[in-house]
């Protein structure tokens, strides 16, 4: 556990935390009907949002200034959604649940497992889902003619790229919480974020202020990392998106694997 | 600190000062203990005594906060991993993963300390076999009744073959015929050789499964030997107990002196210690004191623990 302050990114953890992935591979097994939740979500908002509300709009710009028509435009965005919807809601309620009510993690404490193991483990698992969902949302588009370019394969990693970013900020954050009313405070930020974030409507919509806001926070820098993705007109700017995502997610985890220890080992 | 190989007399486990602290709260309070290989070594006290506290820093799950501790030879502040793959962990409170079966339950378990799967399903069948629990297999955990959680826990922690098992206080909440069982099954597994550490505010199961302990109140150790050792320095062979209607007991003031060697006054009977109890069980009644009921018996840890701290051990 000292090596563990020691090194906390890479280093973190060990191969023991793929048993935290089995065991929870052996939990769906009983109930993988559970696992479909996590699939339909962005489906449905597809739907009726995309194609519903698709038909009352019109075409709108895309990236690069191009109009494309509104399902095109918000089908990556819905994939980006959900990919930090299902990290969010991993990694804080069930989270959270797990470190104070669960007697699960302390069950595995006391094999060699660490913490860090625990965590990691859960955090793979959480990513190994949200790949499933990805796959499948990837599927739904080609059958709805949503494709335009080889590059929609990228927004497979793009979106678990976006899952481990909300993961392990989830996850930190969830480490200071001290009750269930903390949550509010998630949806607080969680809900603009998945309405404004270019998500619904391009953001020459906004005033300069508001957009230069609305850039600063993650989910942008993942809507627009899929969109260009799926789209496949890919700038330099996706960097900064990649950039801004990584930085996020390695920070978060930093976080946790400090607290960790101190959450679980009194 | 280097591993050390276990060998001949080097104790299991060696606790100097040890010190367990949660703010400005001491849970456990420098205390030294020694446990030795094959011995069935017991922590008695009533609750908040630090026994918990102490078999958690044991068990490499809560960290040291002063002093001391080598358990297996090694320190658990810097080879906490490998002490715990050596260890067989019976909590408190139940921790069985609720949402897989009882045979998952023991499976996965074992994976956790990184057996392969074939080597953790033979030994899952066999434990479930020592602990009669085969039939119940591929249910899920949550039906079965307590004692049976028990004795699956209790097969839990032996999937990894531990030298040295630590047990939290292993029967309480059972029934009788539950409680047997499990001390059957401890037993069984004292003899193979497995070294035992158990907590327990039960004097009988200090007495039935204990070869040592140590009775600790208020985060310090007060008193250390075998049960009967205990009995013997702390207490007299046999204890006359009697009961008083309602009301009568407070006015019997004095009225005890001298019976016995000595007289513990509880709120619902008085102890009158002794090494013929029916002796004093005479002079009492010559002193014209009329009990409801009258019971003599042998003095128990119980009686020792009331000796030492001056309280019941379950309040």
């Amino acid at each position: 556990m000292t090596a563990l302050r020691i090194t906390p990114l890479f280093a973190f953890g060990s191969r023991r935390s793929l048993h935290m992935i089995e065991r929870n591979l052996l939990v769906y097994r009983h109930g993988w009907l559970m696992l479909l939740s996590g699939f339909f979500e962005p489906l449905f908002y597809l739907l009726s949002i995309g194609f519903g509300l698709g038909k009352l709009v019109g075409d709108v710009n895309g990236p690069g200034g191009q109009l494309i028509s509104y399902t095109l435009f918000v089908a990556p965005a819905l994939l980006a959604a959900s990919s930090m919807n299902g990290a969010i809601s991993e990694s804080t309620f069930n989270f959270f649940f797990k470190l104070n009510y669960d007697k699960t993690f302390a069950s595995i404490l006391t094999t060699p497992m660490s913490p860090a193991d625990i965590a990691l483990g859960e955090l793979g698992w959480a990513l190994m889902r949200g790949a499933l969902y990805t796959v499948g949302f990837i599927a739904v588009m080609f059958v709805l003619g949503l494709v335009r370019s080889p590059l929609i394969f990228l927004t497979l990693p793009g979106a678990l790229l976006i899952g481990f970013a909300f993961a392990a900020v989830g996850m930190a954050a969830t480490s200071f919480m001290r009750s269930w009313q903390d949550f509010d405070l998630i949806q607080l930020v969680i809900l603009p974020m998945f309405l404004f974030s270019g998500t619904f409507f391009p953001l020459d919509a906004m005033p300069d202020a508001v957009r230069l806001l609305i850039q600063l926070t993650p989910l942008y820098h993942g809507v627009e990392l899929l969109r260009e993705l799926s789209l496949g007109v890919v700038g330099p700017d996706i960097l900064v998106h990649v950039g801004y995502l990584a930085a996020m997610g390695l920070l978060g985890f930093t976080v946790v694997a400090g607290r960790l220890d101190k959450l679980l080992l009194k | 600190m280097s591993e050390q190989r276990v060998a001949g007399t080097a104790p299991l486990i060696q606790a100097r000062g040890l010190t367990k602290r949660f703010g400005t709260f001491t849970a456990v309070d420098a205390v030294d203990f020694d446990v030795q290989p094959g011995e069935a070594f017991g922590f008695l006290g009533p609750n908040g005594a630090g026994k918990t506290s102490t078999m958690r820093m044991i068990g490499c799950t809560s960290p040291i906060s002063d002093g001391t501790l080598l358990v297996l030879g090694m320190d658990p502040r810097t080879e906490g991993a490998k002490i715990r793959g050596r260890l067989g962990v019976v909590p408190q409170q139940d921790t069985l993963d609720n949402e897989l079966t009882v045979r998952e339950n023991l499976i996965i378990y074992g994976r956790y300390f990184g057996f392969s799967r074939p080597e953790c399903a033979r030994r899952a069948d066999e434990l479930l076999e020592f602990v009669q629990l085969t039939d119940r297999g591929k249910d899920l955990v949550e039906p079965l009744s307590g004692g049976m959680k028990r004795r699956l826990t209790i097969a839990r922690s032996l999937i990894n073959e531990p030298d040295l098992m630590l047990l939290d206080e292993p029967t309480t909440g059972l029934d009788p015929q539950a409680r047997h069982l499990v001390w059957d099954r401890l037993y069984r597994l004292k003899q193979r050789g497995v070294t035992l550490v158990l907590t327990t505010h039960y004097m009988d199961e200090a007495e039935q499964l204990c070869d040592r302990l140590v009775v600790m109140d208020k985060a310090k150790i007060v008193a250390e030997g075998s049960p009967r050792q205990l009995i013997e320095r702390y207490s007299t062979r046999e204890v006359a107990e009697f009961r008083f209607p309602a009301g009568v007991q407070e006015t019997l003031d004095g009225q005890f002196e001298g019976l016995g060697s000595r007289i513990e006054k509880l709120p619902d009977r008085v102890l009158a210690y002794a090494d013929d109890g029916e002796a004093v069980v005479i002079a009492a009644r010559e002193r014209g004191l009329h009990p409801e009921t009258v019971l003599v018996r042998r003095s128990t840890l119980e009686d020792v623990f009331l000796r030492l701290t001056g309280r019941s051990l379950i309040e």
